[in-house]
């Protein structure tokens, strides 16, 4: 009933509502006080005056108005323009260098019947390989001396 | 609106000289800064004026017109309230610049009873620190509710809630506005 109390109050409240809530009032004296109190809660916010904009306020609004840039249009975004040519031309330029370069055999991968029968030969040196290189209790080896045989022979 | 969308350059000149007051006045209310109320209000008509392209009529103009209002005007609260950490809304009300305002309107009452006219001063300042009291949301919505008249609909749209928690949001304003203005109410039901 209270989101009721103030929508009648302020005459808001239409037809079979309006009917129930009024029902509800003629039994409810509590209702019937809020109502009366919230119309002179509205009655006394009445009284506050208007406050007008200042003079100028109008002349800014224009001034602020009259500084915005033009809208452009979709199709402007796409007028020619020598930065974006170039760009434009670098990328072109770019990727039909990365297109037509030869590639790497190795990076390929097999070509022909023979160096795919090749690489499945080479598959378990491949696969110690990936495991020597990521054994861990091979990082704490100490690092292997270079130069020893070359200063035993000076 | 749609004019303006057009490009109609007078419609916007409509536009501005239809809603600049309610406009100012709702902002004033929000922020309790005249000047700031202001910087705000202009800022809503170049939202408008930007966005008049792109402006579709689903909902009716002031809903979108103050809803870009109440986001603009709770934004700066929020600023205002990191910038400045010890703001009270219990200052005095002689120390508000902007009650100075008002005051300045009411040059033109020429009633020679000075002492009636320091009574009612008294009275609205009551009334408006009793509005300032209320969180910016229920303040939002007795400003709207009250001083714009706009429907519950319309109201629940711009501060994105649904019709009843609207209905519950402005119980609770009216109840808390009540109880502020209690002697004010009492003294009417004197009269």
């Amino acid at each position: 009933m209270n989101e009721r109390i103030l929508p009648y109050a302020d005459g808001r409240l239409k037809g079979r509502e309006r009917r129930e809530f009024e029902k509800h009032l003629a039994a409810c004296s509590s209702c019937r006080i809020r109502v009366e109190e919230f119309q002179k809660v509205s009655g006394l916010l009445g009284e506050l005056p208007l406050v007008e904009p200042s003079p100028a306020f109008d002349v800014r609004v224009r001034a602020r108005v009259a500084a915005e840039p033009p809208r452009q249009s979709w199709w402007a975004w796409l007028a020619p323009s020598p930065r974006v040519a170039l760009a434009a031309s670098m990328l072109v330029l770019a990727l039909a260098w990365i297109s037509h370069r030869p590639g790497d055999p190795a990076i390929l991968g097999p070509s022909s019947p023979e160096a795919e029968y090749r690489m499945i030969n080479d598959l378990p040196v491949l696969e110690d390989y990936d495991v020597v290189s990521s054994f861990e209790p091979l990082t704490d080896l100490p690092e292997p001396v270079q130069n020893d045989d070359a200063n035993q022979s000076m | 609106m749609l004019d303006v969308k057009a490009g109609d350059a007078q419609s916007f000149e409509l536009l501005l000289r239809r809603y600049r007051t309610p406009l100012v006045n709702f902002l004033y209310r929000m922020v309790r800064n005249r000047e700031q109320a202001e910087d705000l209000a202009q800022e809503v008509f170049l939202r408008v004026y930007r966005a008049r392209k792109g402006y579709v009529p689903s909902a009716k103009f002031t809903t979108w017109f103050f809803r870009i209002a109440t986001n603009l005007a709770l934004n700066s609260i929020r600023d205002t309230r990191y910038r400045q950490l010890e703001v009270s809304i219990d200052q005095p009300v002689v120390a508000d610049a902007e009650d100075g305002d008002e005051k300045q309107l009411d040059v033109a009452d020429h009633r020679p009873d000075i002492e009636q006219h320091l009574v009612e001063e008294v009275r609205r300042n009551t009334i408006r620190r009793a509005i300032d009291k209320l969180p910016e949301k229920q303040r939002a919505a007795v400003l709207l509710h009250k001083y714009q008249e706009l429907d519950y609909n319309e109201i629940a749209r711009i501060l994105d809630c649904s019709e009843s928690a609207l209905k519950s949001l402005l119980f609770r304003a009216y109840e808390t506005l009540r109880v502020e203005l209690a002697p004010l109410v009492a003294q009417q039901s004197h009269q």
